[in-house]
């Protein structure tokens, strides 16, 4: 189980540096790849329509999945309601390449996230803050993203959620070695996971940001924060130029640090989605899951 | 100065290992970073190879590196590396330096769960631990390649002249073995 969690850990360290994103189909998979995509992620809907439709969200069905893994050789992607293990159980069965237990999808349990020590396949979990992100972390999470507001194309969530879980980071470091258990009672998370970011300053796993990244400047700012890298939901194909924009966005979060590049990509991009600001929205995905 | 690309992937875990071993190192991401820098090696690292060659072609970073390959500075490239060296992808039209004659068969072991760590034999060296990620392997290799390692039949490390590639990810672990051998038989000729 260690080795394996290892090798999972191990995967998304090969993502770094790179952008993922949300694709409905083999056809925009192949988009995706083509623009630079380093991962995707397989979904029935992207999350500015699973808003604009409501009703019950689930995991996607397993043969619209296979589609895309038959269409792409890049690593594939797919989401599973919170709680659901039988979900993540079939997307197992599929061999997918990473299972992400979304708060984009309806919850399927309002107190347990997935045990997902039982399973041999990897998961990335949203976090708001350092004490989700640990949670997720000893519940078997071998890579964490920032929750930020989905399907908004509103980045303000998600720079708060990175600006925060980097903030506690700091706070621990700074911390004496026998204030660590008091610091891991107030987190609600386990000792040894307080300790490493102390010793280390960072999570022991991977953290991309997500949830309303738009524009390549969205992106280096995501990057600039601390991200380790990013997904891109709706922000790609409910722009008026998708192959374009993906591409840039890759540029971007190879390039953060440049302005000179990120201006010249940042150039003719067409429509932006249209976006919807926090406060017009009913529904706060972030709050689901803690 | 060992250069390490740093388009996408795992790089840092490369410049971390070089540290260890009191090398130097610096990212390259576009051609001014080669500019006034006096290179002794370059290190391809892991991530997507489709991702990388794309970044590289866009970046203009291509043709330099091309000619730093061909004029035989030494190259070390693991994973995704291996792939954008190789003469030959068997699963993908793509060629990228078609620097190494080998044939490379790209996520040669399956998807996530095929992904495995074991210990394997590296010529010279021993026995050394071998973290795989959807990894490619080599199907075969031309006269002037020397194979170096090889797991359950497969050849997973080879060298030809200036270029040492790996299929496995040496700088996923504590090992620093394979990264001492590059830069003793490779860098300091």
């Amino acid at each position: 189980m260690n080795n394996r969690y290892e090798l999972n850990k191990n995967l998304a360290q090969m993502l770094k540096g790179g952008v993922i994103m949300d694709v409905t189909s083999p056809e925009q998979a192949r988009i995706a790849e083509e623009a630079g995509a380093c991962a995707v992620m397989a979904l029935e809907r992207i999350p500015a329509d699973i808003r604009k439709a409501g009703g019950v969200s689930r995991m996607s069905d397993p043969k619209m999945i296979k589609g895309i893994q038959a269409a792409v050789s890049i690593p594939v992607m797919a989401k599973v309601r919170i709680g659901h293990f039988v979900e993540a159980q079939i997307l197992e069965a599929i061999d997918i390449d990473y299972i992400d237990e979304s708060e984009v999808l309806t919850p399927a349990d309002n107190v347990f996230h997935i045990d997902k020590t039982k399973f041999k396949v990897p998961f990335v979990c949203g976090a708001k803050d350092l004490g989700e992100a640990l949670r997720r972390i000893s519940e078997g999470a071998s890579m964490i993203r920032t929750k930020g507001e989905p399907g908004t194309g509103d980045v303000v969530q998600a720079v708060q959620h990175i600006r925060l879980i980097n903030q506690q980071i700091r706070n621990l470091q700074s911390l004496r070695e026998d204030e660590l258990f008091n610091a891991a009672k107030e987190l609600q998370v386990p000792y040894d996971l307080a300790k490493y970011v102390h010793d280390n300053g960072k999570l022991p796993v991977v953290n991309f940001a997500a949830g309303g990244v738009a524009t390549p400047a969205d992106a280096a700012l995501m990057m600039q924060l601390g991200a380790e890298g990013v997904f891109v939901g709706s922000g790609i194909f409910k722009s008026g130029d998708p192959a374009k924009r993906a591409r840039a966005i890759v540029q971007a979060v190879t390039n953060y640090n440049d302005p000179d590049i990120i201006a010249e990509i940042s150039e003719d991009l067409g429509e932006a989605m249209v976006g919807i600001n926090e406060q017009e929205i009913e529904l706060l995905m972030a709050e689901r899951g803690k | 100065m060992i250069g390490i690309l740093a388009l996408q992937g795992g790089f840092i875990e490369h410049c971390n290992i070089l540290a260890k071993l009191g090398a130097e190192c610096f990212e390259i991401r576009k051609d001014q970073d080669l500019a006034d820098k006096k290179i002794d090696g370059l290190i391809l690292p892991g991530g997507e190879s489709t991702v990388v060659g794309k970044l590289l072609r866009e970046s203009g970073l291509f043709n330099q590196l091309k000619h730093l390959i061909d004029d035989e500075i030494p190259v070390f490239g693991t994973c995704a590396g291996l792939i954008l060296l190789a003469k030959k992808i068997e699963n993908d039209p793509n060629v990228y330096f078609g620097a190494i004659d080998i044939l490379v068969k790209r996520n040669a072991f399956g998807r996530q769960l095929g992904s495995f760590r074991t210990d394997g034999d590296f010529a010279g060296i021993g026995s050394v631990p071998m973290t795989f990620i959807r990894a490619p392997y080599v199907e075969n290799v031309g006269p002037d390649v020397t194979i170096l390692s090889k797991v359950n039949g497969h050849i997973v490390a080879a060298e030809q002249k200036n270029i040492l590639v790996t299929a496995f990810h040496p700088e996923l672990t504590d090992d620093s073995r394979i990264h001492a051998y590059f830069l003793k038989n490779f860098c300091k000729k």
